[in-house]
């Protein structure tokens, strides 16, 4: 896979960071809820990177320590270099930042009220909605790729019992999966 | 390290001492996070560091589920702005994210040197399948949460499925989901409520 970097106008930069300005207020259950939209954006719409590429971001970002929102850096970087990883991180960080911290101070004082109850409630189906989404759109090139197609879908199948069943740190399966990867076998 | 000891439910925990114990203590616990922050986080700053008692750390959890944004990082500015203000918010944020960040990019740079490699290209693929893993693993998990939500176990697992249908199968557009559908989602947990 060779990296075909666009050099991004100044507009198009823009253009991007408009839209992790927007999908950061959309993120309800972590950045990760808005890959498909990413997706939807920087490779069906735009062309700037291809779907393997974008897969390999997120997995470069799950393989290294630290939070998962870090993709969005991985990907704006696969885009436009240092340029590109500035738009998106400070995009998807600055309003979702700015907002969970008057909405921290506003909504302790209010825990109990109808109105933040049902926000609570009415939100968290969706959240869950989205992240089988996101877990979808991950696994389908993978499981799309025939000549990987059955060592992808038993990985991802070890992965969710391992993660459900035990307690096992998700680094050995991360390590797992690098392995086998390796050897050829996912 | 010693195995922590159980925290009394109610005690009152020790805080950090200041902006920089902060800006420490969230760098120590992103770079154990592999594949996700919140498990180490939940070790670090209650069962060790005792800055939060389980109840709180719960709540604080389930607020920053429901705001945009990464959970981590929201829980991150939260418990700095409890002790610091904004400054402790700033700190606990950039511990957070600013080592992490420069490991990151350095492994995307050397990805796209040795994307070439068969190895490193099939153990990519490989560390990538497992990520989708995970966070279908996280959403299963999650999952048997709809069974104590307030709308009731059927109308909770149809918003969801909807959501999946909407966003996976047709690819609509996130902010028309988030914000129609939501609206819709709200409005019915508000009569709920009211019982």
């Amino acid at each position: 896979m060779t990296t075909p970097q666009v050099a991004l106008t100044a507009a198009e930069l823009l253009g991007l960071f408009a839209h992790f300005l927007v999908l950061s207020l959309l993120a309800v259950g972590g950045a990760i809820t808005t890959a498909p939209d990413m997706h939807r954006y920087i490779v069906g719409e735009h062309h700037w990177i291809t779907d393997a590429q974008f897969t390999t971001s997120i997995a470069i970002a799950q393989a290294a320590p630290g939070p998962n929102v870090l993709f969005v850096a991985v990907l704006g970087w696969n885009v436009a270099g240092p340029l590109g990883a500035l738009a998106t991180m400070t995009g998807i960080l600055l309003p979702s930042t700015a907002l969970s911290i008057s909405a921290w101070r506003w909504g302790t004082a209010r825990r109990e009220t109808r109105g933040v109850r049902a926000f609570t409630t009415g939100l968290t189906p969706l959240t869950i909605g989205l992240l089988c989404a996101t877990g979808w759109i991950l696994a389908e090139p993978y499981v799309g790729e025939p000549s990987h197609r059955l060592g992808a879908i038993v990985l991802i199948a070890v992965s969710v019992a391992v993660m459900v069943w035990t307690r096992l740190s998700p680094m050995w399966l991360v390590g797992l999966g690098a392995l086998l990867g390796a050897l050829g076998w996912a | 390290m010693t195995a922590p000891s159980p925290t009394p439910p109610s005690l009152p925990a020790a805080g950090p001492r200041s902006n920089a114990d902060l800006f420490r203590t969230f760098t120590r616990l992103a770079l154990q996070g592999f594949g996700g922050v919140l498990a180490v986080a939940q070790r670090e700053l209650v069962d060790y560091r005792r800055w939060l008692t389980r109840e709180q750390f719960v709540e604080m959890l389930a607020i920053s589920q429901v705001l945009p944004g990464p959970n981590i990082v929201n829980l991150s500015l939260m418990l700095g702005d409890r002790y610091f203000g904004l400054r402790g918010a700033a700190s606990a944020l950039a511990g957070l994210l600013a080592v992490p960040l420069v490991i990151v990019l350095a492994l995307a740079t050397l990805y796209a040197e040795f994307a070439s490699v068969p190895v490193v290209a099939g153990a990519l693929r490989g560390m990538g399948a497992v990520a989708a893993g995970l966070v279908i693993a996280t959403a299963v998990k999650l999952f048997s949460t709809l069974r104590n939500n307030r709308m009731g176990p059927v109308l909770g697992t149809g918003f969801a499925a909807l959501t999946f249908l909407l966003i996976a199968w047709l690819r609509w557009p996130l902010a028309w989901v988030v914000v129609g559908l939501g609206a819709v989602a709200v409005a019915v947990a508000w009569q709920k409520e009211a019982r």
